[in-house]
């Protein structure tokens, strides 16, 4: 057992050092600020493209798209990541774009396709959002009702998608869509690429329970987009969504979250005061606060073993199963704790704009309905218990399920 | 980077795994559990000859000069089989005089404790039975507590102590915190059997009255590092019982069939089945930092063992109730091979501090 990354990575990351050393803050940039928000739009463009000619960010995006074309290599990105991390350097695009549609395109897209979305959306001059789940659809998501037919060479869309983020700025879409009426469930989907912008398509910011916008409801109403702008062939959407690269998967992204998350807990535990004395020094809190260092120990540990296991190429068998359900457990007990630390005030409304740069306690409040969103998200709980149950531990399959699977 | 057992170490696993499974069944277990000494002289030897009994002792004293890690391969496997015997105690007893003993010391006892030919347990926690009054009803299993022995006699009583009954040597935690030995033939001692819950760990309170005791020269300095090797050897036999736990109401729920199906396709008991999983399966990873850190990052060693104790401990207890009920009603029966498990996991909860105990530790030892 070894937790070192061994000489030659050791190597690399003094590389990585001196790069960051030399691009990262800006050398034109206020010498005080070191923290993204800090940089111009442009300082950070152009420490992106850097970061990219050296090799570090978009990896596995071929140059000829924009990306730096590297052999996959769990460790070197691991230690990028970190390296990026401590100084705070801007990193790869997150979002809809970078994350799902670039990989999905990569695997499955024309090369006019490629050429035209892949770039743009990893340098995020296109945003993109996606339009997977309906008011019908959710959980049993190949059951969506949104329809695509094809008219004088183009795609005419009608229908509703719902839950749809980044809805503020995107300006084109990815959308899961009914196009092969008779074909079975799963067999009649088809992915297509359409514009925000247009005559029939309508937004509507659905207020969550924070109070905040970050979804939509998009209504289709013969909105259109070019017969070509299909990725795969018609009826392969199914299978299309659900391909995605795997190469340098981040293992420990959300082990490392739920630490950061518990160190602002132990930040609110020692500013927080109990019969005048701080939080932190009680001990049902020290001993609450253990406990849920317990999990977030357990999530990093284990996500070691996962990434040990894809260098190695050794069966991780079930573990990643465990990794969503694992995390939104932590938030919730972290954010159950911050309740229980922040008193009466809990009771008060999270206000401050942006959303983002609430401070204080407000941002507990957020965090502590936020929480709920984490089990609900990308699959809920309900859903993950399932698939560990049948996959996982090789329990029948779920009779309703199954049914609808063969339809 | 490389966080996972080694093919030497997988080895080792299934070579101890299939020893148990095969000399130690559960139909065995079951004779064990319920007959009087609580554990079987054949399988304790067996382990001695498969070098399973040294593995953390040097060379020099004939054991393999391996690490906690593999120690707590053993301790999984151990727990997994709910196999009963002598296995934490005498290891512990074992690295206390490895590692606080005289060379004299070292070589009069190691040899044969590493081969099992003399079996040692460990005598740490005092206090009257009432517990709340003295020590607190945690009971006072750390060194600063241990009030007994003064030079070269021990008088006074210690509780917890697993299979004292024909044990050959005492490690002993004495006051001020260190280590002293005591031979089974030595005057003014006395054990007397408690019943315990877990009948595949039996615990005995130890009487010395006046009784002679040869102190480790460096006890006081090893103490701390002996007890965080019990908490990551009691926190891989709760993994390896919670996973029991689990497979065990996995396969019920494949058989068991009500309303004509088998209970398993219930999306209730699936449910259920899964929170058990996602509280034991990732847990592994935690015992086996706390034993990598035991010998490699002495910084966080301390925490590490205190931590996986603490929550594997937890999670067992709890996988091992959840467990009991995933079986209905034959669960609740003494036929019903959970109760083993069960039962282990109150030994192993209880066993060198509660969880609280070690959670506040950790806090301690963290500086929040």
């Amino acid at each position: 057992m070894d937790l070192g990354y061994g000489t030659e990575y050791e190597a690399f990351r003094e590389q990585v050092r001196a790069f960051l050393g030399a691009h990262w803050p800006p050398p034109d940039s206020n010498p005080e600020g070191s923290r993204p928000a800090d940089a111009t739009p442009d300082q950070i463009r152009s420490f992106r493209r850097a970061a990219v000619d050296a090799g570090y960010l978009y990896r596995n995006i071929p140059r000829r798209y924009g990306g730096s074309e590297q052999e996959p290599d769990i460790l070197a990105a691991q230690i990028i990541r970190e390296e990026f991390g401590s100084v705070r350097a801007p990193t790869e695009l997150t979002g809809q774009g970078p994350q799902m549609l670039a990989p999905t395109l990569l695997e499955r897209g024309s090369e006019w396709q490629k050429e035209h979305f892949v770039c743009k959306a990893i340098e995020g001059e296109h945003l993109w959002c996606q339009g997977y789940s309906e008011p019908g659809a959710g959980s049993d998501l190949a059951s969506l009702r949104t329809t695509g037919v094809v008219q004088d060479g183009e795609w005419v869309i009608n229908g509703q998608k719902i839950w749809t983020s980044h809805w503020k700025r995107a300006q084109y879409m990815f959308a899961l869509v009914r196009t092969e009426p008779e074909a079975s469930k799963h067999a009649g989907i088809s992915y297509l690429l359409l514009e925000m912008d247009q005559p029939g398509v309508e937004v509507r910011p659905l207020r969550q329970i924070t109070g905040d916008s970050e979804f939509a409801e998009v209504f289709f109403d013969d909105a259109r987009t070019p017969e070509d702008w299909i990725v795969g062939e018609r009826g392969q959407g199914w299978a299309v969504s659900r391909s995605l690269l795997r190469h340098e998967r981040n293992m420990i992204g959300s082990a490392n979250r739920s630490a950061g998350l518990f160190r602002s807990l132990l930040r609110l535990a020692r500013k927080a005061r109990i019969d005048g004395r701080p939080a932190v020094e009680d001990r049902q809190v020290r001993e609450a606060l253990a406990a849920i260092h317990g999990y977030v120990e357990t999530q990093r540990c284990s996500s070691y073993i996962q990434l040990t296991r894809e260098l190695t190429g050794r069966d991780s068998g079930t573990l990643g199963m465990f990794n969503k359900i694992g995390d939104t457990n932590i938030g919730q007990e972290v954010s159950k704790l911050a309740q229980r630390l922040l008193g009466p005030e809990s009771a008060l409304a999270p206000r401050g704009q942006p959303p983002g740069r609430t401070s204080g306690n407000e941002k507990w409040m957020n965090q502590f309905m936020g929480s709920l969103g984490m089990a609900i998200a990308g699959g809920t709980t309900n859903i993950q218990r399932n698939i560990i149950a049948e996959r996982g531990l090789g329990l029948p399959r779920d009779s309703a399920a199954a049914k609808g699977d063969e339809s | 980077m490389n966080f996972d057992l080694s093919d030497e170490q997988l080895l080792l696993e299934e070579t101890v795994d299939k020893f148990l499974g095969t000399e130690c069944p559960m139909t065995r277990v079951r004779e064990l559990f319920d007959g009087d000494e609580g554990y079987d002289e054949a399988v304790w030897r067996g382990l001695g000859e498969m070098g399973v009994l040294g593995l953390h002792l040097p060379e020099d004293v004939g054991g393999a000069g391996l690490e906690l890690l593999e120690l707590s391969v053993v301790a999984e496997a151990i727990g997994r089989h709910a196999t009963p015997g002598p296995f934490l105690e005498h290891a512990l007893a074992a690295m206390a005089i490895d590692l606080g003993g005289s060379d004299a010391q070292r070589e009069r006892w190691l040899p044969q404790l590493a081969t099992g030919e003399l079996r040692a347990t460990f005598a740490i926690a005092e206090g009257p039975a009432e517990g709340a009054a003295a020590g607190g009803a945690e009971g006072s299993w750390r060194p600063e507590q241990w009030q007994i022995g003064d030079g070269a006699v021990v008088s006074g009583e210690k509780r917890f102590v697993p299979h004292a009954r024909g044990a050959d040597l005492f490690v002993v935690g004495l006051r001020g915190g260190g280590f002293g030995l005591v031979e089974s033939a030595a005057s003014g001692l006395a054990t007397e059997r408690v019943e315990g819950l877990d009948r595949t760990r039996r615990l005995d309170s130890v009487r010395f009255d006046e009784t002679p005791c040869d102190p480790l020269p460096r006890g006081a300095e090893v103490a701390n590092r002996v007890l965080d090797a019990g908490l990551v050897l009691l926190a891989a036999d709760a993994h390896g019982g919670g996973m029991a736990c689990v497979d065990a109401s996995v396969e019920y729920a494949k058989t068991r069939e009500q309303f004509g199906v088998k209970i398993g396709s219930f999306q209730a008991l699936k449910h259920q089945l899964a929170d058990m999983a996602v509280e034991i399966h990732p847990t592994r990873g935690l015992v086996w930092y706390a034993a990598h850190a035991f010998d490699h990052l002495p910084d966080e060693a301390p925490a590490a063992a205190a931590n996986a104790k603490a929550h594997l401990t937890d999670r067992f207890v709890d996988v091992a109730r959840r467990t009991v009920e995933a079986h209905g009603g034959i669960g609740y029966t003494w036929e019903c091979d959970v109760q083993f498990w069960f039962k282990r996991s109150l030994f192993d909860w209880a066993m060198l501090g509660d969880p609280s105990l070690h959670r506040r530790r950790i806090a301690d030892l963290l500086g929040w």
